[in-house]
């Protein structure tokens, strides 16, 4: 086993600037295409009979039909599993359906997860309100209260899921640490890092198990394509405990298959494809596929603009009067600025979270004046958005809720894009002068 | 399915079917520091196909216990251990890179017990390169990073997994992660780097042989395969082009392709034991 040129030297593999642009695809396998053809079909053609049982056996890899894989499809989850660091990937036609489709692999009725409670609102619903029909009850706990974590954990706790970041409010999970008390449970560590990327951070590589993304947001990153994805470590021992006997011993539901003694470190997401989407069918078109990958293919060079946009964003918040409190991790007195320092090397992210002097009214009349900022409910696009979440994404949660998420009624979420940044400060000028006036008339 | 063999417990993959007697065995030998897993896109074919399979777990490796052995040697008789724990008189050897090795050691030794000989990525000796030899006994991960690096073709490492969604270099990585490096990569290179009896082995071989060979292979490249391929009287080469040292899950269809042409011409299902 010499490799004489290689001697003394580190591994070539691919870095990921580069994988970010070829990873998972091999054009001499399609006509040479040098772009990644749409394969916009809904099935495959089986050789025979023999070649047909196979594919359904899992015998050999290959495609059936385009609910289950898709080639398009499979190239972006593997540039993604690529970029994570991760062993596997599966796409799904959005983030949503992503964080549903690993809840439903990890869990069965009457399991339990451990969950953050700074989330999208979308997602807080799902846990508190949705999941417990199927069974699957939650526990909330701030996502700074790394020991309330240890203290939720019950016996049919499956896991913990959080956003590295909070959505809106800006509150890191100590993933380090709170891995350290998932793995001492036995259980996965599930990380939405949206809001990150893998530019920013890498979640395997402190301690989490499984990611999620919303592939919508900066990933796909020109508010055209909805999709998302899980993605597999490839590090978690399944087999450790009994809490996932659908994982660890022959499973009716396919064949009698063992996935974690036949895939291992891809066990999750062969068991979230093979069953989850057979029977749940949140598949992604290659259309959008298509449009993600496109979007991946300048990851590294948006990120860089859209984070040095953000710094730039922090300093004009901080020193403008109609602003009462500025919350991004690049800002020395945030809670979690020593921690995003170490999970974020690449940038702290173009998600800021301002509190707008005159509180819900002066924030209404902001939003409605902004003229360059999109109003809007998404995030990660090239272009600025702003939203009002006590009044938008956070608006079906009652006053307790919302304030157990740590939202107040004078934030406003902004994403930064990567607009030239004179620009994005003038329209923020039109917005606060227009949010003065109400107070100006009021006090007359 | 789990079993005995010398008072250990060990793992071996049926490939999705029942372990059954009464069909012809086929044992699969994966390479250093990986475990049965590496063969999932050539074992479940012919489980599903006539055969009994065990995708062997190696002493101290993957989900088998006890700790690993220390040289080619002891691996050889262990397979051949294997073969009768489970009740068999012979059996088929697939094996892979140091798995090879191991297979080719065996057959050597066991001529009656040993129908077939099916090696992937294999020469007559595989020399550690010393850096790599070094970094993987001081349990170093950049053992395994190298070791990808130079086990994947030019197309592998750009993925294009034949199952969607696996990415080949970190599934590969992580496997050979799995347990302790210096435990089992360390072992293992230290076991392949000692090993001098490959060329003397394969010339006592006269059973049916075939050697897959990858064009891309940088750690056993295609004139060091032919070149113990040449020793073993009628062996049967197939090279596979645009394709490094993990071809059976870089190239999985094109290998099971010969290898299932080989096996069922030398080694049919219908043969009762």
């Amino acid at each position: 086993m010499t490799d004489k040129k290689n001697k003394g030297t580190d591994p070539k593999t691919y870095k990921f600037d580069t994988l970010s642009l070829h990873a998972g695809y091999q054009p001499h396998k399609n006509a040479g295409s040098r772009q990644v053809p749409i394969y916009q079909t809904t099935s495959y053609l089986f050789d025979d009979v023999d070649h047909a049982a196979a594919l359904f056996n899992l015998e050999r890899g290959g495609h059936i039909y385009s609910r289950i894989s898709n080639p398009t499809v499979a190239v972006l989850e593997e540039r993604v599993a690529s970029l994570e660091g991760g062993t596997a990937a599966l796409a799904t036609s959005s983030g949503m359906s992503a964080i549903f489709l690993t809840v439903m692999t990890l869990c069965e009725a009457g399991d339990h997860l451990v969950v953050s409670s700074q989330l999208y609102g979308g997602t807080v619903n799902l846990f508190r309100l949705t999941l417990p029909k199927f069974g699957i009850k939650c526990t909330f706990v701030k996502p700074r209260d790394t020991e309330g974590f240890k203290k939720a954990i019950q016996k049919n706790t499956k896991g913990i899921f959080g956003e590295l970041v909070g959505n809106p409010g800006n509150e890191l999970m100590n993933m380090p640490e709170i891995s350290k008390i998932a793995h001492e449970a036995g259980i996965p560590l599930i990380v939405d890092a949206t809001y990150q990327t893998p530019y920013l951070c890498k979640p395997f590589e402190h301690g989490a198990d499984i990611v999620v993304h919303s592939l919508t947001k900066w990933m796909a990153g020109h508010g055209s394509s909805m999709a998302g994805i899980l993605v597999e470590g490839g590090k978690f021992d399944w087999m450790q405990n009994d809490k996932f006997p659908t994982m660890t011993t022959p499973y009716e539901g396919y064949h009698g298959l063992s996935f974690a003694e036949e895939f291992g470190p891809t066990a999750f997401t062969m068991k979230a494809r093979a069953e989850g989407m057979r029977d749940f069918g949140p598949c992604l078109s290659p259309q959008n596929a298509w449009n993600v990958l496109q979007g991946i293919e300048t990851l590294s060079v948006r990120m860089k603009k859209h984070c040095s946009n953000a710094e730039e964003m922090v300093k004009y918040l901080l020193a403008h009067e109609s602003v009462a409190w500025v919350s991004h991790p690049s800002v020395p007195d945030h809670p979690d600025h020593e921690l995003a320092k170490k999970l974020l090397p690449n940038g702290r992210g173009s998600m800021i979270a301002f509190g707008i002097k005159g509180g819900k009214d002066a924030g209404v009349a902001f939003i409605n004046n902004v003229k360059l900022a999109s109003h809007l409910a998404n995030v990660g696009d090239t272009r600025t958005l702003v939203i009002h979440p006590a009044s938008g994404t956070h608006s079906q949660m009652d006053e307790a809720t919302l304030k157990f998420a740590g939202l107040s009624h004078d934030m406003i979420r902004l994403s930064v894009g990567i607009e030239d940044i004179d620009d994005i400060k003038n329209d923020f000028e039109v917005g606060f002068r227009a949010a003065r006036k109400p107070r100006l008339v009021s006090n007359q | 399915m789990k079993f005995e063999v010398n008072g250990s417990e060990v793992f071996a993959s049926t490939g999705g079917r029942p372990f059954d007697k009464s069909k012809p065995l086929i044992i699969f030998v994966h390479g250093s520091g990986l475990t049965h897993m590496t063969w999932v896109l050539q074992t479940r074919y012919f489980a599903f196909h006539g055969y009994s399979v065990l995708a062997i777990d190696m002493p101290g490796h993957g989900l088998s216990s006890g700790k690993s052995l220390k040289s080619i040697e002891e691996m050889a008789d262990w397979v051949s251990d294997v073969i009768d724990s489970v009740g068999y008189k012979d059996a088929s050897l697939v094996g892979h890179s140091q798995g090879c090795l191991v297979t080719m050691e065996c057959a050597a030794r066991n001529p009656k017990k040993i129908k077939t000989l099916s090696l992937m990525g294999g020469a007559g000796a595989i020399p550690m390169n010393p850096e790599l030899l070094s970094l993987a006994e001081n349990n170093d991960p950049k053992a395994v990073d190298l070791m990808m690096d130079w086990a994947h073709g030019p197309a592998g490492h750009f993925g294009g997994h034949p199952v969607p969604g696996l990415y080949h270099i970190n599934t590969g990585g992580m496997l050979a992660k799995s347990r302790t490096i210096k435990s089992t990569l360390g072992v293992d290179f230290r076991a392949c780097d000692n090993y001098k009896n490959g060329f003397e082995a394969a010339k006592k071989i006269k059973i049916p042989t075939l050697s897959i060979l990858a064009t891309g292979d940088k750690m056993c490249p295609v004139k060091e395969g032919k070149k113990l391929a040449d020793l073993i009287e009628g062996s049967k080469v197939e090279i596979i082009d645009n394709c490094g040292h993990m071809m059976l899950l870089e190239e999985a269809d094109r290998v099971l392709k010969v290898l299932k042409q080989f096996i069922v011409t030398n080694f049919p299902a219908q043969k009762i034991n």
